[in-house]
């Protein structure tokens, strides 16, 4: 487990050093919880003590000791370093952050962590099959050239997938106006409607 | 963002009991020690910006009232349990089937993610937008009571032109409470002095001089159901949305119309409007113009101007009171020519 004084970040990536940091963090609750046992008083929650969160994320497990105030995208992007899923304006405007979680589509940048314990979460990453085949949707965009810069991409893939399962890609005017929520800058809109309409038939259940 | 206590009360008077704890009398709503999360789709953002700083945050998704999460059709009306999703309510066969004013409401309103997570009651209470509340660097009298108000002579386009007063003038962005407030729709709460029923008219205050005081809802008092009368001719009704852009956008103008007609003669209708008032707004002197009268463009015309007779426009405001009178008009029009 990497030291605190790890905080050195010469020679170390950007997303190595937010893993220490996160193991590091770990630790508090175990401190604090130690501290609990030897108190006679009931256990009322306190600022600033983490909260032990446990999500399953890609039909992984995963347990979390969070600052309340972490969303579901840090948590997914710093803690556990799923990095697919994106953040665009973190404020719930632009669709980049989206995953399913048990099964619809949200923003991970407008949900605290903790708010989700216990909750299946599904990324960009859980798509592809273990032997590598891409989701239909995946698969979908690459056949339409559904995107440029790319950065929307995992959330518009996710929108697009939550979009078929709610049975709202009907039409192109019914996609166009249930992924409304997901921004291109690139404006690679006409061809994200196609890769839906394409994959919508092969699309259900994520 | 400023750390808070998190909690996960797991029935309502529990939840009502640690908010109780913590309210102070003098709490405004942006202020408050403790506040209720469901959705988050509004206060985690308002959150991030420093215009909701709750020492406590009272997570409601675990509370275990079944009535919470439920849609329930009776012969009284339909009632809307107040955790129930803004998507799952807008694809309700039901709702579609005797409120199009309702539905069309929540469909129009955010995105496909936001209605998924936010709460029904979470929507409802949504804050303003305004520009100027969500910057705190800014003057605003809704955050800190007594600043001032930066809209005034500032960028406001955005703005009311209804319900304004010289302390404030943030609109109200809300879809779904248009229908409501259209259909005399009744809020349940429950607080620490019981549960009571609020008409929906009367859940939101006008800003006068206190616009920081927005519902008449206490500090700790939680929205259990809404619930809306049977109105059979309430399937011909609709909600009219123009905004900048044709999607997930909030309405520069909006109409929810209901009509009761005997032909062509209007025996009853009910008109709300959005995005030109700083409250839900229900347009009564509008609906006594069309009682009794045929409906066409120039009856309708009359109501609309009937509607907007007590507007104020600032700088930049002014064309909504004639795109306001265009939507209610085009709204009224189309809501006579339904199938239904």
């Amino acid at each position: 487990m990497s030291q605190p004084s790890a905080l050195s970040t010469n020679g170390l990536s950007r997303r190595k050093f937010m893993a220490g940091t996160v193991s590091a963090a770990a630790a508090a609750p175990l401190l604090a919880s130690r501290a609990e046992a030897t108190a006679p008083a009931a256990a009322q929650p306190k600022l600033r003590q983490p909260v032990i969160t446990s999500l399953r994320i890609n039909k992984q497990a995963y347990e979390l000791s969070l600052d309340a105030r972490t969303s579901l995208l840090d948590a997914l992007r710093d803690h556990i370093g799923l990095t697919g899923t994106k953040k665009g304006c973190d404020h719930g405007q632009c669709g980049a952050c989206t995953v399913l979680v048990d099964g619809k589509r949200v923003l991970s940048c407008l949900s605290f962590a903790v708010m989700n314990d216990g909750k299946d979460v599904t990324t960009i990453e859980g798509l592809a099959s273990t032997d590598g085949k891409l989701h239909p949707m995946q698969q979908a965009f690459i056949d339409h050239d559904a995107f440029q810069c790319g950065y929307c991409t995992p959330g518009q893939i996710m929108s697009g997938i939550g979009c078929v399962n709610e049975g709202h890609a009907e039409s192109e005017n019914d996609i166009r106006e249930y992924m409304s929520g997901n921004i291109c800058r690139c404006a690679a809109y006409p061809n994200i409607v196609a890769a839906i309409l394409q994959a919508r038939g092969e699309t259900k259940g994520a | 963002m400023r750390p808070f206590v998190y909690e996960q009360p797991t029935d309502i008077s529990t939840a009502v009991a640690i908010a109780s704890r913590f309210a102070t009398d003098d709490d405004q709503p942006t202020r408050a020690n403790a506040q209720f999360i469901a959705g988050g789709t509004n206060l985690a953002d308002y959150m991030k910006l420093g215009v909701a700083e709750p020492n406590h945050l009272l997570d409601l998704n675990q509370l275990k009232e079944a009535a919470l999460r439920q849609i329930q059709v009776t012969d009284g009306g339909i009632r809307f349990g107040a955790l129930v999703r803004m998507g799952e309510a807008a694809d309700h066969a039901e709702v579609n089937r005797r409120y199009p004013v309702i539905a069309d409401s929540l469909r129009l309103a955010a995105s496909g993610q936001i209605r998924n997570m936010a709460s029904l009651a979470g929507n409802v209470l949504q804050r303003t937008r305004c520009e100027y509340f969500r910057e705190t660097s800014w003057q605003c009298n809704k955050r800190v009571p007594g600043s001032g108000c930066a809209a005034m002579d500032g960028f406001n386009r955005q703005h009311a032109v209804l319900g304004v007063s010289d302390a404030c003038i943030a609109t109200y962005h809300g879809d779904f409470a248009q229908a409501l407030i259209a259909l005399d729709a009744v809020v349940h709460a429950e607080g620490g002095h019981g549960a009571r029923k609020i008409p929906f008219a009367k859940l939101h205050r006008q800003p006068r001089d206190t616009p920081h005081v927005e519902t008449d809802l206490a500090a700790e008092e939680i929205i259990t159901a809404i619930e809306v009368p049977a109105i059979p001719w309430a399937r011909r009704s609709l909600y009219l949305k123009i905004r900048d852009r044709e999607s997930y956008a909030f309405a520069l103008a909006s109409a929810a119309v209901a009509l009761d007609l005997d032909g062509e003669t209007v025996r009853e209708a009910r008109i709300a409007l959005g995005g030109v008032a700083t409250v839900p707004w229900r347009a009564g002197a509008a609906e006594e113009a069309l009682q009794g009268k045929k409906l066409d463009e120039a009856s309708a015309g009359a109501a609309a101007d009937a509607a907007f007779a007590g507007a104020h426009p600032r700088q930049h405001n002014a064309f909504k009171i004639e795109l306001g009178k265009r939507t209610l008009v085009r709204a009224l029009l189309e809501t006579r020519d339904m199938k239904v």
